[in-house]
Formats: C-alpha cells, sequence, structure tokens
C-alpha cells in the first residue's frame, strides 16, 4: 500500500468501511435496545409481580375463586397480559391472508414465468410491483371503510371488522414480495431444462409442473416463507381493519388483535417504565425474533436453490 | 390418459395462472380508480395548501404534505450516503466470499425483514430514550432539547429501515460495470478510490437514482416507524427545526379514518389524500421500474 494516499481519500475509504457494519450494528442494537426495555419483565420484581413470563403464558385466575383463562386486559383494575389472545389473533390473520396470497402469488409468477407472451408479461409484472407501493395504510382504510361491509355480506358474518376482511388486504400486502421472490426462482431454472421436456413431448403445463417447479422448489418455498414473516409483522392495516379486540377465538369471522398492533396501539398512551411499557417492548423482542428466526430460513431455501440449480457452494 | 384429457388439464391450469395475474392487475387497477373517483372531486388548488379545519373535516392537508417532504429530505440526506457507501465496500473493496461479506450481507436481509412496527420501538428507545436524553443532559443542561419524538429521530428510523432498499439496487448496478473498466482504470495508475469515483459511480448512477426513489417511497407510505418518534395527529405550525414534532400525509390518512369526530363529512377529504399519497408512491415507483428495466436491459445487451 502507498502511504502518500490524500488524507480526503482516506477519510472516503474509512467511511466506507465503517458504513458496511452499519447493517451488522443496527441489527445488533436494535435487539439490545428493545431487549434492554423488555428485561424487567423478567428481572424488576415489582414488573414481575403484575406481568411476569408465567403470566404472559398461563391462563390467570381474574379473581378469588372464579376460573382461570387467558385475557388480554392492560388497563384495568387487575391488569392482565396474557399474550394468547393476541398470538391466536396474528397466526389466524397471518393463516387468512396467506391462504389468498400463495394461490394469487404463485400462480401468477408460474404464469409469467412459463406461459405468457413477453408483451403480456411486459406490463403484468410492473403492475404487481405496483402492488407494492400503496402503502400499507392505504389498504388499511380501504379495508376499514370500503370493503368491511361487503366482506361481511358475502360471508355471512356478525362482525364488520373481521378475520377474513382483515386477511385479505393482509394478502394484498404480501403478494408483491411472494411473487417477486418466485417469480426471480422459476426464471433462474435453466432453458435447457424446459426444453428437453418439450422435446420428449410435454405440453407447457406438464414442462412447469413436472420439471420447472420442482426445480425451483426451493425458491418458491422462501418465498411463502418470507410472505409469512412480511404478514405476521405488518401492523397498520391490522391496527386499522381488525376491531383490535382481544378475544381467544379461531373463528375467522371474529375480530381480532395483533401482537404488532397492540404496540402500535398501546404505547402511546402508556406511563414510561410501567408494567405496561415494559410487556409492549417484550412484545417487539417477540416479533423481532420470530421474523428474524423466518427470514433466515427463507434466506437459507433460496442458498439451496442457488446450489441446487448452479451446483455452486 | 388420452391426449385430449391431457391438453385439456393443461390448458385449464394455464388458465388458472393467467387469472391469478389478472386478479392481481384487477386489484390493483380497481384501488386506483375507486380511489381515483371519490378523491378526485375534492382534490384542489386549496386543498392542496391550507391547513386543516374545524377539526379535520374542512380545509387541506398542507402541513401534512410539508411535513412529509421535510421528513424525507431528512431520510434520504442519511440513507443515501451510508447505503452506497455499504454497497461499494461490498462490491469494491471487500474480498469476495470473505466471511465478513457474508455477514454484512445477511444483516442486511435481515434487516429488510424487521416489521416496522420494531423499528417504531427501536427508535424511542435508542435515539430518543439513548442518544436524545443523552445529548440534553450533556449538552443542554437536562433542558427537553432532542430527548422527545422529533422530525430528526423519525427521519433516521426510517433511514435504518430503508437502507437494504438503496444497498441492495446500488449493488445491482456495481455489478452490470464491466471489469474491464475498472482494469483500465487501475493500469493508467489510479488508486481504487479514484477508479471508484471516476469510473464506477458515474455509470452506476441509475442503480443509486432507483435505490433513493425507492427508499423515498417507502418512507412516504410506512407509519408504524414514525408513530413514537415524531408524527403529530395535529400541529398548528409548520415544523421549521429538527426537535420539532411534524404532520405527515400517511398519519393523517390514520387519523382521519380511525378518530375523526364525524367521518361523513371527512370522507372526501381522507379520499383525496390518499390519492395524493397513491399519486405520490405510483409515480416513484413507476420511475424506479423503468430506470431499473433500463439496467437489466443493459446486462442483457451484453
Amino acid at each position: 500500500m502507498k502511504s502518500s494516499k490524500p488524507v480526503s481519500e482516506r477519510v472516503i475509504e474509512g467511511f466506507i468501511h465503517a458504513s458496511a457494519a452499519v447493517a451488522i450494528v443496527a441489527l445488533v442494537m436494535i435487539f439490545v435496545f428493545i431487549g434492554k426495555e423488555a428485561l424487567p419483565v423478567l428481572t424488576s420484581p415489582a414488573v414481575r409481580k403484575e406481568a411476569s413470563v408465567a403470566k404472559l403464558f398461563l391462563p390467570q385466575s381474574p379473581g378469588a375463586g372464579q376460573p382461570a383463562k387467558f385475557s388480554w386486559q392492560p388497563v384495568s383494575k387487575v391488569p392482565k397480559y396474557s399474550l394468547w389472545p393476541l398470538f391466536v389473533g396474528t397466526i389466524k390473520a397471518t393463516l387468512v391472508a396467506m391462504i389468498f396470497a400463495i394461490p394469487l402469488a404463485l400462480g401468477a409468477a408460474l404464469f409469467t414465468s412459463e406461459f405468457s407472451p413477453d408483451w403480456l408479461k411486459e406490463i403484468v409484472k410492473p403492475v404487481i410491483e405496483l402492488l407494492a407501493a400503496i402503502p400499507s395504510v392505504v389498504l388499511g382504510f380501504l379495508a376499514l371503510i370500503v370493503t368491511a361491509s361487503a366482506v361481511q355480506r358475502y360471508f355471512g358474518l356478525d362482525f364488520r371488522l373481521n378475520t377474513i376482511n382483515t386477511g385479505i388486504a393482509l394478502a394484498l400486502a404480501v403478494v408483491p414480495i411472494v411473487y417477486t421472490v418466485s417469480e426471480d426462482a422459476l426464471s433462474a431454472v435453466p432453458t435447457a431444462f424446459r426444453q428437453g421436456s418439450i422435446a420428449l413431448g410435454a405440453t407447457p403445463w406438464q414442462t412447469a409442473w413436472r420439471v420447472v417447479v420442482p426445480a425451483a422448489f426451493p425458491g418458491l418455498f422462501a418465498a411463502c416463507v418470507l410472505g409469512f414473516g412480511r404478514a405476521i409483522g405488518e401492523t397498520m392495516i391490522v391496527l386499522m381493519a381488525s376491531g383490535n379486540a382481544a378475544v381467544l377465538s379461531w373463528n375467522p369471522g371474529d375480530p381480532f388483535r395483533s401482537l404488532s398492533a397492540t404496540v402500535a396501539a398501546e404505547l402511546g398512551e402508556v406511563v414510561k417504565g410501567s408494567p405496561h411499557y415494559h410487556v409492549l417492548f417484550f412484545i417487539g423482542v417477540l416479533l423481532f425474533i420470530f421474523t428474524f428466526l423466518i427470514n433466515f430460513a427463507g434466506q437459507q431455501f433460496v442458498g439451496r436453490l442457488k446450489e441446487k440449480l448452479t451446483g455452486a457452494r | 390418459m388420452s391426449r385430449r384429457w391431457i391438453n385439456f388439464v393443461s390448458g385449464t391450469f394455464t388458465v388458472l395462472t393467467g387469472l391469478a395475474c389478472a386478479v392481481l392487475v384487477a386489484a390493483v387497477a380497481i384501488i386506483f380508480g375507486h380511489v381515483l373517483i371519490r378523491g378526485w372531486g375534492s382534490l384542489s388548488w386549496e386543498f392542496l395548501t391550507a391547513a386543516p379545519k374545524n377539526g379535520m373535516t374542512a380545509g387541506g392537508i398542507f402541513p401534512a404534505i410539508f411535513g412529509t417532504v421535510f421528513l424525507v429530505i431528512l431520510m434520504t440526506v442519511a440513507v443515501v450516503p451510508l447505503g452506497v457507501g455499504t454497497a461499494v465496500y461490498l462490491q469494491e473493496y471487500a474480498k469476495a466470499g470473505s466471511r465478513w461479506v457474508e455477514a454484512v450481507r445477511m444483516a442486511i436481509q435481515n434487516l429488510a425483514g424487521v416489521p416496522a412496527i420494531v423499528f417504531g420501538l427501536f427508535g424511542l428507545g435508542f435515539f430518543i430514550e439513548f442518544v436524545g436524553k443523552g445529548v440534553d443532559s450533556a449538552f443542554f443542561g437536562h433542558h427537553l432539547v432532542f430527548g422527545q419524538p422529533c422530525i430528526l429521530w423519525a427521519a433516521l428510523t426510517l433511514a435504518l429501515l430503508t437502507l437494504p432498499t438503496v444497498v441492495v439496487s446500488t449493488e445491482e448496478s456495481l455489478r452490470v460495470v464491466p471489469k474491464a473498466h475498472r482494469e483500465v482504470a487501475y493500469s493508467l495508475g489510479a488508486t481504487r478510490w479514484q477508479m471508484v469515483r471516476r469510473v464506477v459511480l458515474p455509470q452506476a448512477i441509475e442503480g443509486i437514482l432507483t435505490g433513493t426513489i425507492l427508499a423515498v417511497s417507502r418512507g412516504v407510505g410506512e407509519v408504524a416507524p414514525i408513530l413514537f418518534t415524531g408524527a403529530a395527529f395535529y400541529l398548528p405550525f409548520l415544523p421549521t427545526r429538527l426537535n420539532q414534532q411534524f404532520m405527515v400525509m400517511n398519519y393523517h390518512v390514520y387519523v382521519m379514518a380511525t378518530q375523526s369526530p364525524d367521518i361523513d363529512a371527512t370522507l372526501p377529504l381522507l379520499y383525496s389524500t390518499v390519492l395524493v399519497l397513491l399519486l405520490l408512491t405510483f409515480s416513484l415507483n413507476a420511475t424506479a421500474i423503468v430506470f431499473r428495466s433500463r439496467i437489466r436491459r443493459r446486462i442483457r445487451g451484453r
């Protein structure tokens, strides 16, 4: 190395090296600083009296002699912090969203990569990418004001703000990521695979189903996993359209309350340092860990796809 | 199985996948069309330049537009140098395939998957409670200056959220620059930075712009990270300093949709605000798509 580099050059190269560390540092700091505020749930006696881990996860009796149950009522005379209604709500909405999103996104990806003429693909792909440009607050607004009554009527449900309606809006937020990742996976399958299959007399659909989809399978699976992660963390749609009722119910016709929406709705009004405050950060840590694991798993599958198709490690 | 049966099944499934495409395209068209029709009527010059009146049932959204622009400019100033720096490091400085590079890449991908609301918690716990309070006690004698929700912390929180977007599209465009161009620069005696500055970055400008535009679009749309870090329900003045709260369009939509005293009177204004928001994000993303297809065409053209 020449030591005669001008100072300005050294400064800028220092900045370039440092900026690469920002993503790692940010990820660690997110965990540390949210974890720091969540820690009293495990350590502080005052907080644990109201909201210990056992109270978050095990059924609690609301008063002497009454049967134990799971309830989330942080602002009541005896605050109750059971996370189960929130878990169930989050999972229920995510599953409904995936039921709508996966067939649509995978079907569309299959069509644009295997069957559609190029000119059509040039139109469809950007339009689906535009779906990603719709802010979640807009989808939440439409679900709350426009589609809620229609969905209630169509499915004959008891509640206007039900899980099916929210799930559909959530599906629209998830489709772009599932579509993009699976389209990439399908396009990465070498053309020779398809030519071989067609030469043996298979129809385009047989080729797609028996040759291309199996080859791209890890990528398609990754797409669904990443979509799942996105749906779990999505906040504004759920906050606006779910009704935010913390009821322990798997019924898709009922309203629900999710982990993310709980944080968004309650953190603004909570007393700093109270058990409630620390529980909300604890929920943040759980969301962070869930999505981190899900994304990590998704990336492993994408990596496996690359290995499979290129033979490289 | 007869040939005709096979053809029938194949055709059916092909049509079904086409139908999935049609549903998604229709969804985008219907959403935009619906908002356009309902929002166009009350969209006017006055709406764009006046402040909300009568508990947000009349007037306009100028403070929210102002806040959005201010917020996004601050965010861009923070995220673009960091994102481009990271991408340049990964493509031009780092040894490809090393442990550190893998770790940086993985961190970026994972950062992209962290829920927006978690960024909001982080902004509150780190920027406001830790950095802000720390600055206040060190420089302002414990007066409340930066230890509170404000536009600076909201912008920095959004900058972290959008960092992966900028890194990924900058990297993509750096990869397209031919190796020979770098070698020629070196052979003429350029240092690595001179080569990056004069040869690589000018060719990557489209990718950097694409990343910036997508980041801005994301920043315009996300509410969850700014809920506790600075967005205000209503402000009677425009923010002019970094430690003030601000109004912003997306949060304004949330507030009007969920907390209006008279939803029927608010609804036309609400639709118009959503229309402005959609026009903004759609045109930003459309521009980014055009830029990116130009870059991809260059890859294929080689």
